[in-house]
């Protein structure tokens, strides 16, 4: 098996172990992320188990990459370099917030309960990816208006 | 607060976390890669050479994981979604996580687990930010109209 053909496949084989975590954990429910996000209400605590049980694996895996100077393929590690706590990162994480509030679903959840055959999680994902579109749009031409100033 | 526990699921939900952590830590370890969806989505949509191919071997992954499950799994593991808002909700909503995924540099995925595990501060801040906004609509949504 040639290089690209291992990272190829277990690249699919994480994307179906993650599908298959969101649909077990509950997250594809978005009465359950509701449930949960409804903390004046009839509190579903679910979630914070889903975290903390993400965390609790992540935590041990990101200690170990950060002491590592490659994969275990032998490619690069792409951890995240930038620190800045600015405005794109709080304005975005809140409208974000709201959208996911607003109807239940966050990407990943949105992208698998499509694929699980539920038209709303299509319109849904076809939404965010105009989101997406739009903000590529808007980027761009703040960039260029940067870049002329 | 009271706590629902008709629908709490401790059980599945921690067990679906660890998949979603195990997940995390094999995409970091043997790929090098960070495992957020609202980033591997949105680079789909800047193409660049050679940054594609893991992008889409993750999501074919991703959306074969309902069929498989259901084919592997004891009926009634996974229960059905309640999905109460309706589809002019459901398509502002998709703008709003899209738009401010990107924004944002991430999502649940992203800051939530992989930036929580790395104790990354944006990753903090961007978790708390979003989890206070879903708190607050959902108070607006269920409790003042």
């Amino acid at each position: 098996m040639t290089r690209t053909t291992a990272h190829r496949l277990s690249e699919f084989l994480v994307g179906l172990l993650f599908g298959w975590g969101l649909l077990i954990s509950g997250m594809t429910d978005p009465g359950k992320v509701i449930g949960f996000l409804d903390l004046a209400g009839a509190w579903d605590p679910s979630l914070a188990l889903v975290m903390g049980g993400a965390i609790a694996v992540g935590f041990f895996a990101f200690g170990m990459a950060k002491k590592r100077t490659s994969n275990f393929l032998g490619g690069a590690l792409h951890l995240p370099t930038s620190r800045d706590l600015d405005k794109r990162l709080l304005l975005g994480s809140l409208l974000f917030g709201s959208g996911w509030g607003l109807a239940g679903f966050c990407p990943g959840p949105g992208i698998v309960s499509m694929a699980a055959g539920q038209p709303k999680a299509a319109v849904f994902v076809l939404a965010m990816i105009a989101g997406m579109l739009v903000f590529e749009w808007v980027d761009r031409i703040g960039r260029r208006a940067l870049s002329a100033a | 607060m009271t706590i629902d526990w008709n629908h709490f699921t401790p059980w599945a939900s921690l067990a679906g976390g660890l998949l979603l952590g195990l997940a995390s830590a094999l995409f970091i370890l043997v790929n090098g890669r960070i495992l957020g969806i609202s980033g591997i989505l949105g680079g789909l949509l800047r193409p660049q050479r050679a940054d594609t191919g893991w992008r889409v071997a993750f999501m074919l992954g991703m959306l074969a994981a309902p069929a498989t499950l259901a084919w592997i799994a004891p009926a009634g593991l996974i229960s059905a979604p309640r999905i109460d808002a309706g589809y002019v909700a459901v398509v502002i909503a998709g703008l709003l996580v899209g738009y401010g995924t990107r924004l944002g540099s991430g999502c649940t995925s992203g800051h939530g687990v992989c930036g929580l595990s790395r104790l990354s501060p944006r990753s903090l801040v961007a978790t708390g930010s979003f989890m206070v906004a879903g708190f607050a609509i959902v108070y607006v949504m269920r409790h003042l109209f």
